[in-house]
């Protein structure tokens, strides 16, 4: 089966068997193994990526329903010219991160939740990520991180 | 100034953040052929045939093989108190003894191949009767090792026969209290599950990519089973994904790969999914405890006694030995004249249980730290007050325990102090007394726990080296296996504070066998008071050297060499134009056949005891047994802080799994060993959505047993969190007359309880 | 994780889908996939065929049909939290949506996809029913209206027939009191038991309508709540009756005999909630 998507602004076209994730395809096939897998329920949100913007988890669609889709990774989000977006900043200002794993997706998910609500509450960020999980920081720092980005002037 | 206790940001985090770092399955190998395991689905039975023919014919497969192809030797851990017919077989050989136990190894071109060829795979089981209760594994009715004649795998200690009466160790007591407490089986889950890959190159070495705290242990491990020389195997853990102390151990499933890539002649790689890891990754915790404290009603305990029995899966490991760190700590912060441990180590048809952020400890702490507030209730005082009564104190260090435990240093009453004072103690207890009056459906509880901890617990050495290069940076290269920890951080910083150089001029290696000369790893709460002291020995050892060699070049003595206060090289002091820099230096050493390196093997001076105390305020829906976390307060003492941004990551951390253990998480079987929470869905690993920020409070209380004043500050969170906040659970109900409930308190058993009391 | 190999067929049109079902006996549809996918990456669901019906144009609406709104059956929870017209004609529909999973998977599940798969867990399945809405199914005889009385026939099993495609969700307008109460213990989780209740006329007085999440093998009224209340008892009292004509399940999160208490003691605080009046959704 066909497919075609835009994937951090290149436009790709593959073959691919109708059952093979959008995770396996943006890992395997895209060599973009910055999006992880961690789990098999679509629980932990650690292969989270925007799809027109939103957050979505790449394990619980198939690569072919992302025909004609606009995805970005986390290799998709710094600045061209290298800068880091204000929440890759934030996280790493604020110790948001320690193995690493979970990173990519709860920056995505934060990216999305910032998109829809720039101004949350500490509380309004726990509940906006509910659906990425992080053994390492205890979460504190992430919710740190979100807050401090949204308070950056630079958040576009 | 110096750079060392000051918040300094990670340097390995752009990675993560940009492009994500490289874990096992990131890894490209090409031409790998995928690994999947066929496994039980069955708790007990024995495997009466298996056949792999149609899974070999699918198209894409490679190779299936079952024990009978592999016949390896069952390997153990190396530990006198585990039988040897105990050990664990690669795949299960003959009989299996849990769900999820790998029976045949089916390899193909893709990992969907493999899969499905997995479900061609017939093997034909007659059931055996499984046990799954460890106290129920005692009766020895079922034995999952016949040959050993009982479950028990280790015992420590005698049982208290003598009761509570005269002549007991509770004799003279005017209270005695007793209760069942379940430190129940939790996972550890780490977000990356466990992974492996193995290549053999061209001369016939193995290089072994693998998710792991220890790649040496891992190195010896595959030499072993291959049968041959460590140095014909090369084993490199890249970025890894939490650990948590479930990833100590090398499994029979990850070091199969390599018999399976030097079988195949050609790479083969694995990565099993969550489903799989929940029943593949040890499990951590599964004590049932029974706990007698007895003392006087001013509030003094006079005796305490602890009888474990532990659970220890199917097959022994880590987890077998957790009670013996249990015993270490048995009396905690306290100063109890009189105590008593007894622990039996049974096997169940269960996923064998290992190490888990804190191992032992935590059991030690929750069962000391419920027994308090247990005994305060029973006597009408505050927890408070009970704990301040009977706290070792601060002028009594070293302190041994009577149990025979040497605490190097703590001041266990000034972290009480300081908690109750940050956390406005007396004013929660006023808005408690409230809502009681007030009989509002939502009732709010206080717990606490002073707890002291043990960390870098086992004897031996930990190694560093430092190298100057030619362009004038240093290269460290530690044995501790960091695996989101920040060492490359920390490490950094003490190199770069003793020789004068910045924290990005200074290269962090780890987790290489062929490029680190040695090394232990990573777990125990041991790395910074191990690899790190190594660390800055070895970097003191370098500028020794260098200030030898630039004393001879600039014709002067070496005590008169200082670093340029500038950065980057030496200096006479007071003559700045009297320099050599790094490069320089490096250069000259090079010259001259001894280039500045120095290599420490760190033997270091004992365990430390880090301490802290952890005050949970929950609020509890008395109509529907739901539990909130309202607020989780910390004072924790880890010694002198290197980084305060690390340290704080640590504690965070700890808190959070402490909390989920006390709220939310525990590993369930039915009562055929099936097991239900074998998922992320099932499995309530707890979010962000649960949690409140945490409030943490520092005290630094400077070890003497290292030069860097450290203690180990991975799992104090854990240890202390989960008995405070299970304490608060109980105080919120306490005047509708509850004592006790087990963990998680489930909104269920909460709302059991409360039945239960109600006159 | 790999799901076992199926076929896959975009469907352009609801008739194109139709027509494909009616081809391919077996056959799944495939919506935002957030209820079919994890079962079929556990291999839980092993379709031969999903026909996916994301591509057809023109069923994500939301529209102001007077007495009624008209939802289409592709409009996703998202859509439904953030839509200005469900805000204000069924707030209870926009919360719920809201308290659905987590924001991911609000961003690709859709309301029909959730009540196609007939989850007595699910929260909008409920919703629908306290709302006595009207669903439109479209099979190869043309469209036809089934009230959500009558959609939830069993575990997993709707009344849409093999070869008829969910099309539309028909709401009487709903502005009145209103509660969802969802009880879990992760955000993330569903219900260990909801309640859905809403003020039947529209006005934000009795008669109330009160549907339980989790209680049986399907989304259930609670026929013996909305009698008392209809017969003037109060919250506590109507309550009561919460279980009665329940079979609530058995499982990891609490037993039947826990559900029983956490239903009355939610349809308790659901119509005292309800009864408080009129109230937009924050």
């Amino acid at each position: 089966m066909k497919v075609r998507m835009t994937v951090n602004g290149v436009p790709y076209e593959d073959e691919v068997e109708p059952r093979l994730l959008l995770v396996q395809y943006i890992r395997g096939m895209l060599g973009l193994t910055g999006t992880n897998i961690g789990c098999d329920t679509s629980s932990c949100g650690s292969c989270t990526v925007l799809f027109g913007g939103e957050s979505v988890k790449s394990c619980t669609l198939l690569a072919v329903q992302g025909e004609g889709a606009e995805i970005t990774t986390i290799e998709g989000l710094a600045l061209p010219d290298g800068r880091l977006h204000p929440v890759q900043r934030a996280f790493r200002e604020n110790h948001g991160l320690q193995c690493g794993f979970c990173t990519p997706g709860m920056v995505m998910a934060a990216v999305s939740l910032l998109n829809e609500n720039p101004h949350p509450s500490a509380r309004e960020v726990r509940e906006g990520l509910e659906g990425n999980l992080c053994r390492c920081t205890g979460y504190h720092n992430i919710v740190e991180a979100v807050l401090a980005a949204a308070r950056s002037e630079d958040l576009s | 100034m110096s750079i060392l206790g000051h918040r300094v940001l990670r340097k390995e985090d752009i990675k993560f953040l940009t492009v994500g770092g490289t874990y096992v399955d990131d890894v490209d190998l090409p031409g790998a052929a995928w690994l999947a395991y066929v496994r039980s689905p069955l708790a007990h039975a024995r495997i009466a045939g298996i056949d792999v023919t149609r899974a070999r014919q699918a198209p894409g497969v490679v190779d299936a093989v079952t024990a009978q192809d592999v016949g390896l030797a069952p390997s153990r851990m190396d530990a006198d108190e585990i039988p040897e017919v105990m050990a664990r077989p690669f795949l299960a050989t003959g009989t299996v003894r849990f769900v999820g136990e790998p029976v045949v190894a089916v390899v193909a071109n893709s990992l969907a191949e493999a899969v499905d060829a997995c479900e061609l795979v017939e093997v034909d089981y007659d059931p055996l009767v499984p046990v799954v209760d460890p106290s129920m594994a005692l009766d020895d009715d079922v034995l999952l090792f016949p040959e050993a004649g009982t479950n028990v795998v280790t015992s420590i200690g005698e049982p208290n026969v003598e009761g509570v009466g005269e002549g007991s160790l509770f004799d003279g007591c005017e209270v005695v209290v007793r209760q069942r407490i379940l430190n129940q089986r939790v996972a550890p889950c780490p977000l990356e599950v466990r992974a492996s890959a193995a290549t053999f190159g061209p001369d016939g070495r193995l290089t072994f990519y693998v998710s792991s705290q220890t790649p040496f242990t891992m190195r010896e491990d595959l030499a072993k089973m291959l049968g041959v020389d460590e140095d014909r195997v090369r084993v490199i853990a890249p970025d890894v994904g939490g650990g948590f102390g479930a990833k100590i151990e090398p499994y029979p499933d990850e070091l199969l790969v390599a018999w399976l890539a030097r079988r195949l002649s050609r790479p083969v790689r694995w990565t099993e999914t969550r489903s799989e890891s929940m029943l593949g990754i040890g499990h951590g915790r599964g004590q049932v405890q029974y706990v007698t404290i007895g003392g006087s009603r001013d509030g003094k305990v006079a005796a305490y006694y602890l009888e474990v029995v532990q659970d220890s899966g199917a097959y022994p490991q880590i987890g077998a030995l957790l009670p013996d760190l249990t015993k270490t700590m048995l009396t905690g912060t306290y100063d109890i004249p009189k105590a008593g441990f007894f622990s039996r180590s049974v096997v169940t048809n269960t996923t064998p249980l290992t190490a888990y952020r804190g191992a032992g400890r935590p059991e030690a702490t929750a069962a000391i730290e419920r027994s308090m507030d247990l005994f305060a209730a029973e006597i009408g005082m505050d927890p408070a007050d009970v704990r301040r009564a009977n706290l070792i104190g601060a002028d009594r260090f070293p302190f041994t325990t009577v149990i025979g435990t040497q605490y190097d240093i703590g001041d266990y009453q000034g972290a009480l102090d300081l908690l109750l004072e940050v956390s406005g103690y007396k004013e929660l207890r006023e808005e408690q007394a409230g809502r009681r009056r007030s009989a509002a459906p939502s009732q709010l509880g206080l717990g606490m726990s002073v707890y002291v901890e043990i960390t870098n617990a086992d004897e031996g050495t930990e190694f560093s080296s430092v190298e100057i290069r030619p362009d004038g940076k240093a290269v460290v290269k530690t044995g501790t296996s960091a695996h989101g920890q920040g060492h490359a951080t920390a490490w950094s910083m003490v190199v770069a504070e003793k020789l004068g150089l910045s924290v990005d001029d200074v290269e962090f290696v780890q987790s290489d066998t062929d490029i680190v000369k040695s090394g232990i790893g990573t777990f125990g709460s041991r790395s910074l008071q191990s690899g790190g002291v190594a660390t800055r020995r070895a970097a003191t050892r370098v500028l020794e050297m260098a200030k030898d060699l630039a004393a001879d070049m600039l014709e002067t003595a070496p005590e008169d060499v200082v670093a340029d206060p500038a950065g980057g090289g030496l200096q006479v002091a007071g003559v700045p134009s009297a320099r050599k820099s790094w490069a320089e230096l490096s250069g000259a050493a090079t010259e001259r056949g001894a280039p500045l390196l120095a290599e420490v093997d760190y033997e270091f001076q004992g365990a430390t005891y880090p301490f802290g105390a952890h005050l949970a305020v929950v609020e509890v829906d008395t109509e529907t047994g739901k539990v909130v976390l309202r607020r989780m307060v910390a004072v924790d003492d880890a010694g002198r802080i290197l980084n305060p941004l690390l340290a704080d990551g640590q504690i965070h951390g700890g808190l959070a799994q402490g909390v989920a253990q006390a709220l939310l998480e525990e590993f369930r079987y039915d009562e055929d060993g099936n097991p239900l929470t074998t998922n992320l869905a099932d499995y309530t690993f707890v979010s962000a959505a649960e949690l409140p920020s945490f409030e943490c409070a520092r005290m630094e209380t400077p070890t003497p047993k290292n030069e860097l004043g450290a203690k180990g500050i991975g799992e104090s969170g854990t240890i202390g969190s989960t008995p405070a906040v299970h304490n608060a659970v109980v105080d919120a109900l306490a005047h509708l007359g509850v004592r006790h409930i087990d963990m998680p308190t489930t909104p269920e058993r909460v709302w059991r309880a409360i039945t239960a009391a109600a006159p | 994780m790999i799901p076992a190999r199926f076929d896959y067929r975009r469907a352009g049109s609801v008739g194109e889908a139709v027509a494909l079902l009616s081809e391919f006996p077996g056959a799944k549809l495939l919506a935002g996939g957030h209820s079919l996918l994890p079962l079929m990456r556990l291999r839980l669901a092993v379709p031969s065929l999903l026909i996916d019906i994301g591509p057809v144009s023109g069923l994500s609406y939301v529209r102001d049909e007077g007495d009624h709104l008209s939802v289409g059956a592709l409009t996703r929870h998202r859509d439904l939290e953030l839509s200005e017209v469900v805000r204000r004609e069924a707030p209870v529909l926009s919360y719920a949506a809201g308290q659905v999973g987590d924001p991911q998977v609000r961003h690709r599940g859709t309301i029909g996809g959730s009540l196609a798969h007939g989850d007595p867990a699910s929260d909008l399945p409920a919703v629908v029913l306290a709302l006595d809405g009207t669903l439109v199914a479209e099979g190869p005889a043309g469209p036809r209206e089934i009230p959500a009385t009558d959609f939830f026939c069993g575990f997993l099993e709707t009344a849409i027939g093999p070869d008829e495609v969910l099309t539309e969700v028909r709401l009487p307008k709903a502005r009145g009191g209103w509660s969802f109460q969802k009880f879990n213990r992760r955000a993330q989780d569903w219900a260990t038991v909801g309640v859905v209740a809403v003020a039947g006329d529209g006005r934000g007085t009795g008669p109330f309508r009160v549907a339980l999440v989790n209680m049986g093998l399907t989304p259930l009224r609670a026929a013996a709540v909305e009698e008392a209340a209809a017969g003037g008892a109060g919250p506590a009292e109507a309550a009561s009756r919460a279980a009665e004509g329940t079979e609530p399940p058995s499982d990891l999160n609490a037993t039947a005999e826990f559900r029983r208490h956490l239903a009355s003691v939610l349809v308790r605080r659901a119509l005292e909630e309800a009864m408080a009046g009129e109230r937009t959704v924050a």
